[in-house]
C-alpha cells in the first residue's frame, strides 16, 4: 500500500502533462487538416483523426501498463527488444508494404500496419543504455566506443535498405548519448564540421576552395596552439579526414544518391528552385506556415491545409497546420513544449542514480529532439525534406506508440529512482 | 554524479540554440515576411466577375429602343464528356459532324478540364429544345449572357453599338474592363458608357489544390453583387423616328428635329441606315463587313458628320444679323430685277425670276437672292470697302454664335464642326486687302465656303423659334431611375440678336409655307414657319434642304431635313419635314391640299447612281483588321478609314458622288 502510493507520488507528472498536451495538440491539428464533412464524428475510424484518437487511447493504456511493469523488465529484456525489432526490420524487407517508395510497413490487417523502424529507435536506446551502463565499460576507450557505435549503426543499415533516409538519420543523433557518457567532444565537433562541409561541398561546385580553406584553418589552429606539439598530428589527421569527407560527399552526391534525394537536398540548399515539381511540397508548406502570421487563421480555417495544398498534411507536414491555423503563437507553444520536454528529460536523466536510466534518458531526449528539429526544419525549408514524423503530433500509430513507450519507460524508470539499482 | 556531468549543459545548450534558430526562422516567415499570406490567397482565391446588365435606353415616351435579351452559350468541359448521341446533338444545335469535332477539338486544345464555349449565343427557341435534353449530354452545360436587342430596329446611328473591349480600352479604364467585356463603340452607347455599363460584381471563390470549388471566401463577406447599368431616357420620339427612317428610305440625307423649349432631339435620322440588330450576335462580323462595303456608307452619321452649304435656309439668319447691326429694318425694300449686280458679278435669282420690290418678309418668303446680296454688300461695306476684312470678321462672329463652324457639343461622339471661313482664309486664297464684299457674295445666300451640319441647321431653327437663344441639343434627357438631367442642358445660349427682330423674319418664314416656296407642304391647321434651300453640289444634283419650326406660337418642334441629290428644297425636303412635324404634333398625318402622301416619299428612290465607280469602291479590299476594329475599336482612326477610302476614289469622278462634299470637309 505504502509502496504503491510512493510509486504514484514518484511519477513525474510534468512529463505526463507534456505528453498529454502534445497528443491533444496533435489530434486537434490532424482533425483540422483532414476534416471531412462526410465523417463528422470525431472517432470515425474511416478518418485519420478517428484512428489517431484510438491510437492515443491505446498509447495511454500502454503507458499505464508500462508503469505497472517490473522495473527490471526493460534493462533485462533490452537485447530481446533489440532482437525482435531487428527481425522485424529484416521481415519488412522481405514482406513489407511499400508506401511512397519506402518498404517500411508490415501489414497487421484491418487497415492497420506497423512501422518497425519506429520501434527500432526505442530498442536501440535500451540496448545502448544496457551496454554502456555495464561495469567497466568506458566509451572513451576505442573498443566500447566501437561496440556502442555498432549497436547504433546496425539498425541504420537495415533501415537504409528500405530505403528510409529519414529514419536512418535519426540514429545518428545518438552521438549525444555517447558524448554525454564520455566520448571525445571531437566527435561532436566533427559532426558539426561534417554538416557544414556537407552543405558547402554541395553549394560550391569547386572543391579547391573548400580544401584551401580547410588547410588554412588547420594552419591557423596549429599556429594558435603552437606550444602544444601533441596537437599537430591530431589536427593534421582531422584535416585529412575532412578533405576525404568532402570528396566522398561529392562522390556520394553525384554517383550514389538517387535523383529524387538529390533534388530534395538541392532545394533546401537553394541550388535549384522548383516550386511546381519536387519543390512543391516544401514551397506549399512554407506558404502555409508563413501565412499564419502572429495568431494564425483559426482552427479549421487554414486554406492551405483545408484545401490540400500541403501534402502529407496529417503526417510529416502536420506542423503546417500548426503554423497556419495557430500562427507564430502556436508555433512558439509547440516548440516551447518540445524544448521543455527535452530539457526536462535531461534534468530527469541527471537525477538518476542508475547509469542505465540516465543513458536511456539521454537517448530518448536525443531522438525526440532530432525528430523535432528535422521535421520542423523541413516544413520551413531549412532542412532537406526527409520524411520523419513530429513526435506525438504527427498522425501515425507506430510513431505515436513508439514515442509513448519511450517516454513512459523513462517515467517508469524515473519513478523508481529512489529504489534499487538494477543492472 | 560523474565526471562528464557538466556535459549536460553542452547538450542542453545545443538543443536550446537549435530551437532558437527554428523560432527565429519562424518569426521571419510568419511575422516579418508578408509574401506567404499573399501566396496562400493566390492559391485558393479566384476572383470571378459577374457582369452587370447594361442599362436599357428608352424613347421619350418610355418605349424601349434597346434592351438586353438573354442568349445562351453552350459550354463544354471535355473531361466530363461521356459518349452520347452526337447525331441528335448536332441536329439540336443545327451543326454538322465536322463542325462538332472541330469545336470539340478546339475545346480540348484550350483545356480538357476547364470549361470553354462550345457554341455561342443560341436564341431562346433553339436553347429551349436543347435544354430539355441537356441531361443526356454530360459535360455540356449552358451559360446565359445578355445581348443588346432593338425591338423596333430604329435609330442605329443614334444608339450606336457595343463591341468587345480592346487591350487599349482595358488599360485606359484602369482595369475596370476584363477580357470579353463589352463597351460602347459608337453613338449613345459610347458617350454614356460610364452610365450604361453598371458595376461588376465580384465573387471571391475558393478552390482546392485540385481545382474543385470550395465555396465563397469568408462566407461571401467580401463579395459584391453586380449593379446593373442605369436606364437612359432618350429625347427621341420613336413614332417620328420610325416615320423619318421610312420617309428617308432609298435616299441619302438626314432629318434632325429638336424641341426648341428644351434642346431635346426628337428625331435623328441618318439615311441610309441599318438594322442595329445586325451589329449583335453571331453574324455580327459578316454584317459589319457588308455594311462597311456599302458605297452609301450607312455607318456615316449624317446628322452630325455630314456638312452642307445651307443655301437659302441661311437667309433668315442673314436678315437677323443685318437688323441687329442696324443695316436694315424690316421695312427696307429692294427692287429685284431677277439678279443682283455685285461689282462685275451678276448673281441671278432662282430660275432668274424677277421678284420686283420686296421687303424683308417677302424676300424671305420668295427666297430672293438679290435682296440678301444687297443686304450683305451693305453690311460688308458699312465701314468702307477698306475695312471689309474686319467687318467680315465681325459678321462671322455673329454667324458663329448660332453654332455654325464649331461643335455644339452633342452628347455623342464624332460631331463635325461645319465650316465658317475666317478673313485669313480669304487673305490666303486672294490677297490681303484685295477681296471685297462682291468676292464673297455667295455667303449671303448660304453658298460658298459656309457649311453646316443638319444638327446645326435644326439648332438655328430652335434659336429662331425661341427668339434668340437655344438649349444645347442633346439626345439623352434623363439618366437613371432618378431622371437626372445634366445641368448644362438647362442653360439658355443667347446668340446676340434682340427678340424684336425675329417677328419680321418669322413672318417671312410663315409665308414660305403658307404661300411661298414650300406652299405644297402646308399642313392645314398648323402654322409652320420654314425656309427651303437648295444646296449647291459641285459633284451632282443639288441637295434639297428644308428647315422649319412649328407651330408658330409656342413652337414644339424645329426641324432640318436634307435629301441629297434631290434638287429644290420644296420638292423633297419640305414635304418630308411637314409629315414629321404633323406626325409629331397630331400623331397622324392628314391629307395635304397638294395631294402629297407619305407613301409617295417612302417609295421614292433618290439614291444617286454609283454604277460607274461602284466597282472601284469595291476594288479596294478592306483590310481584315480594320473590319475587326470596326466592331471592337472605337477610336477615330477607323471612322476615318471607313469614310475616307471611298472618298478618294469618288473625287476622281467629278459630278457623281453625293458625299464628295462631305469628304472635302473630312479631309480638311
Amino acid at each position: 500500500m505504502n509502496n504503491q502510493r510512493s510509486f504514484f507520488f514518484n511519477v513525474d507528472w510534468v512529463m505526463v502533462f507534456i505528453y498529454l498536451a502534445l497528443c491533444t495538440i496533435g489530434w486537434l491539428n490532424i482533425h483540422s487538416a483532414v476534416y471531412d464533412e462526410k465523417h463528422p464524428y470525431f472517432m470515425d475510424l474511416d478518418t485519420n483523426y478517428g484512428k489517431q484518437f484510438v491510437y492515443i487511447i491505446i498509447g495511454i493504456i500502454t503507458g499505464i501498463v508500462i508503469l505497472l511493469l517490473e522495473n527490471r523488465f526493460f534493462s533485462t529484456l533490452a537485447p530481446v527488444f533489440y532482437g525482435i525489432t531487428t527481425l522485424l526490420l529484416i521481415l519488412v524487407l522481405i514482406d513489407g508494404r511499400n508506401v511512397g517508395g519506402n518498404q517500411a510497413w508490415i501489414s497487421l490487417g484491418g487497415g492497420f500496419r506497423l512501422q518497425p523502424s519506429e520501434f527500432a529507435k526505442f530498442a536501440t536506446c535500451l540496448l545502448l543504455a544496457r551496454y554502456l551502463s555495464g561495469t567497466n565499460v568506458r566509451v572513451s576507450e576505442p573498443r566500447p566506443f566501437l561496440i556502442a557505435a555498432a549497436i547504433i549503426v546496425f539498425p541504420m543499415f537495415l533501415i537504409m535498405l528500405q530505403p528510409d533516409a529519414g529514419s536512418t538519420l535519426v540514429f545518428s543523433c545518438l552521438i549525444f548519448v555517447l558524448y554525454r557518457e564520455g566520448a571525445s567532444p571531437y566527435f561532436l565537433i566533427l559532426e558539426g564540421l561534417f554538416i557544414t562541409l556537407f552543405v558547402l561541398t554541395l553549394k560550391l561546385n569547386n572543391l579547391t576552395y573548400i580544401v584551401v580553406a580547410l588547410v588554412a584553418l588547420a594552419l591557423i589552429i596549429i599556429f594558435l596552439f603552437r606550444r602544444n606539439k601533441k596537437l599537430i598530428p591530431i589536427i593534421l589527421m582531422g584535416l585529412a579526414i575532412c578533405v576525404a569527407f568532402v570528396f566522398s560527399v561529392k562522390f556520394l552526391y553525384t554517383d550514389v544518391l538517387k535523383p529524387h534525394q538529390k533534388v530534395r537536398i538541392d532545394i533546401v540548399l537553394g541550388i535549384t528552385k522548383d516550386n511546381k515539381g519536387k519543390g512543391y511540397n516544401v514551397n506549399q508548406s512554407k506558404i502555409a506556415i508563413g501565412s499564419g502570421k502572429m495568431w494564425g487563421r483559426g482552427y479549421m480555417q487554414g486554406t492551405q491545409t483545408k484545401y490540400s495544398f500541403v501534402p502529407e498534411q496529417s503526417t510529416d507536414f502536420i506542423f503546417c497546420t500548426v503554423g497556419e491555423e495557430w500562427g507564430f503563437a502556436g508555433a512558439v507553444v509547440v516548440l516551447g513544449l518540445y524544448l521543455f520536454l527535452v530539457l526536462r528529460i535531461i534534468m530527469i536523466a541527471e537525477r538518476q542514480r542508475s547509469p542505465f536510466s540516465r543513458i536511456y534518458a539521454y537517448g530518448v531526449a536525443s531522438v525526440v529532439f532530432f525528430h523535432v528539429v528535422i521535421n520542423i526544419g523541413m516544413t520551413i525549408g531549412v532542412v532537406p525534406s526527409i520524411g520523419i514524423p513530429l513526435p506525438l503530433i504527427s498522425y501515425g500509430g507506430s510513431s505515436l506508440l513508439s514515442f509513448t513507450i519511450m517516454l513512459f519507460v523513462l517515467i517508469k524508470l524515473d519513478s523508481n529512482r529512489m529504489g534499487m539499482i538494477y543492472a | 554524479m560523474n565526471k562528464f556531468f557538466e556535459r549536460r549543459y553542452v547538450i542542453a545548450g545545443i538543443f536550446i540554440t537549435l530551437t532558437v534558430i527554428l523560432l527565429a526562422r519562424l518569426f521571419y516567415m510568419q511575422i516579418i515576411d508578408d509574401r506567404y499570406l499573399l501566396y496562400a490567397q493566390d492559391n485558393v482565391l479566384r476572383r470571378v466577375y459577374t457582369n452587370p446588365g447594361r442599362g436599357p435606353i428608352l424613347d421619350r415616351n418610355k418605349k424601349v429602343l434597346v434592351q438586353n435579351e438573354p442568349f445562351y452559350d453552350i459550354m463544354v468541359i471535355p473531361k466530363q464528356v461521356k459518349p452520347f448521341d452526337t447525331l441528335e446533338f448536332c441536329k439540336l444545335l443545327s451543326i454538322d459532324k465536322d463542325g462538332f469535332s472541330k469545336r470539340f477539338e478546339k475545346a480540348i486544345k484550350y483545356s480538357p478540364s476547364l470549361a470553354s464555349i462550345f457554341e455561342k449565343q443560341l436564341s431562346a427557341e433553339v436553347y429551349a429544345a436543347f435544354q430539355e435534353r441537356l441531361s443526356e449530354f454530360p459535360g455540356f452545360y449552358s451559360s446565359t449572357r445578355y445581348l443588346r436587342t432593338y425591338p423596333d430596329s430604329v435609330a442605329a446611328q443614334f444608339l450606336g453599338f457595343i463591341g468587345e473591349v480592346t487591350d487599349k480600352d482595358m488599360k485606359r479604364s484602369g482595369n475596370y474592363y476584363r477580357p470579353g467585356d463589352y463597351i460602347g463603340v459608337t453613338g449613345v452607347e459610347r458617350s454614356y458608357e460610364e452610365v450604361l455599363r453598371g458595376q461588376h460584381g465580384v465573387q471571391n471563390l475558393m478552390y482546392d489544390s485540385r481545382n474543385r470549388p470550395k465555396g465563397h471566401y469568408a462566407g461571401g463577406a467580401y463579395d459584391t453583387a453586380a449593379v446593373a447599368g442605369e436606364r437612359l431616357i432618350s429625347s427621341l420620339d420613336i413614332r417620328i423616328q420610325r416615320l423619318g427612317e421610312q420617309l428617308m428610305k432609298n435616299k441619302l440625307g438626314s432629318i434632325v428635329a429638336i424641341e426648341p423649349s428644351t434642346g431635346e432631339i426628337l428625331c435623328y435620322v441618318s439615311s441610309p441606315t441599318y438594322d442595329p440588330n445586325l451589329m449583335v450576335g453571331r453574324q455580327r462580323g459578316n454584317n459589319a463587313a457588308e455594311l462597311y462595303k456599302n458605297p452609301y456608307k450607312p455607318f456615316f452619321i449624317r446628322p452630325i458628320q455630314a456638312s452642307y452649304p445651307p443655301g437659302s435656309s441661311f437667309k433668315p439668319l442673314s436678315a437677323l444679323i443685318a437688323m441687329q447691326e442696324g443695316i436694315i429694318t424690316p421695312q427696307t425694300t429692294y427692287y429685284c430685277p431677277g439678279y443682283y449686280q455685285a461689282g462685275n458679278r451678276r448673281v441671278p435669282c432662282f430660275h432668274g425670276e424677277a421678284h420686283g420690290t420686296v421687303n424683308l418678309s417677302s424676300a424671305v418668303a420668295l427666297s430672293c437672292n438679290g435682296y440678301f446680296d444687297m443686304v450683305f454688300e451693305k453690311l460688308m461695306n458699312f465701314y468702307g470697302a477698306k475695312n471689309t476684312s474686319s467687318t467680315f470678321n465681325n459678321w462671322r462672329g455673329n454667324v458663329t454664335k448660332f453654332g455654325i463652324g464649331s461643335r455644339l457639343g452633342l452628347d455623342m461622339p464624332g460631331e463635325g464642326k461645319g465650316n465658317m471661313p475666317t478673313s485669313a482664309h480669304y487673305d490666303k486664297v486672294y490677297r490681303p486687302g484685295s477681296w471685297r464684299s462682291s468676292t464673297i457674295i455667295s455667303l449671303a445666300i448660304g453658298q460658298g465656303e459656309v457649311l453646316a451640319t443638319p444638327l446645326q441647321l435644326a439648332n438655328i431653327e430652335c434659336t429662331i423659334a425661341n427668339h434668340g437663344f437655344y438649349y444645347k441639343p442633346h439626345l439623352i434627357k434623363a439618366i437613371g431611375e432618378k431622371d437626372v438631367i445634366r445641368p448644362e442642358y438647362k442653360v439658355k445660349n443667347y446668340v446676340g440678336i434682340d427678340g424684336q427682330y425675329f417677328e419680321p423674319v418669322i413672318d417671312g418664314m410663315q409665308a414660305v409655307v403658307d404661300h411661298g416656296t414650300a406652299a405644297l407642304s402646308k399642313i392645314s391647321g398648323i402654322v409652320m414657319c420654314g425656309k427651303t434651300g437648295t444646296a449647291q453640289n459641285n459633284h451632282g444634283e443639288d441637295h434639297s434642304v428644308f428647315v422649319a419650326f412649328a407651330p408658330r406660337d409656342d413652337p414644339k418642334i424645329a426641324i432640318a431635313v436634307i435629301v441629297e441629290n434631290s434638287g429644290e428644297g420644296s420638292k423633297w425636303a419640305a414635304p418630308i419635314a411637314s409629315f414629321i412635324v404633323e406626325k409629331y404634333l397630331r400623331d397622324s398625318i392628314t391629307s395635304r391640299p397638294s395631294g402629297m402622301t407619305p407613301e409617295q416619299f417612302i417609295n421614292a428612290n433618290r439614291l444617286p447612281d454609283l454604277g460607274n465607280y461602284g466597282p472601284k469602291v469595291k476594288a479596294k479590299p478592306i483590310p481584315k483588321d480594320t473590319l475587326k476594329d470596326l466592331g471592337i475599336d472605337s477610336n477615330d482612326k477607323d471612322k476615318k478609314a471607313w469614310t475616307k477610302q471611298p472618298a478618294k476614289r469618288a473625287k476622281r469622278i467629278p459630278g457623281k458622288l453625293v458625299a464628295a462634299r462631305i469628304e472635302r470637309k473630312e479631309n480638311e
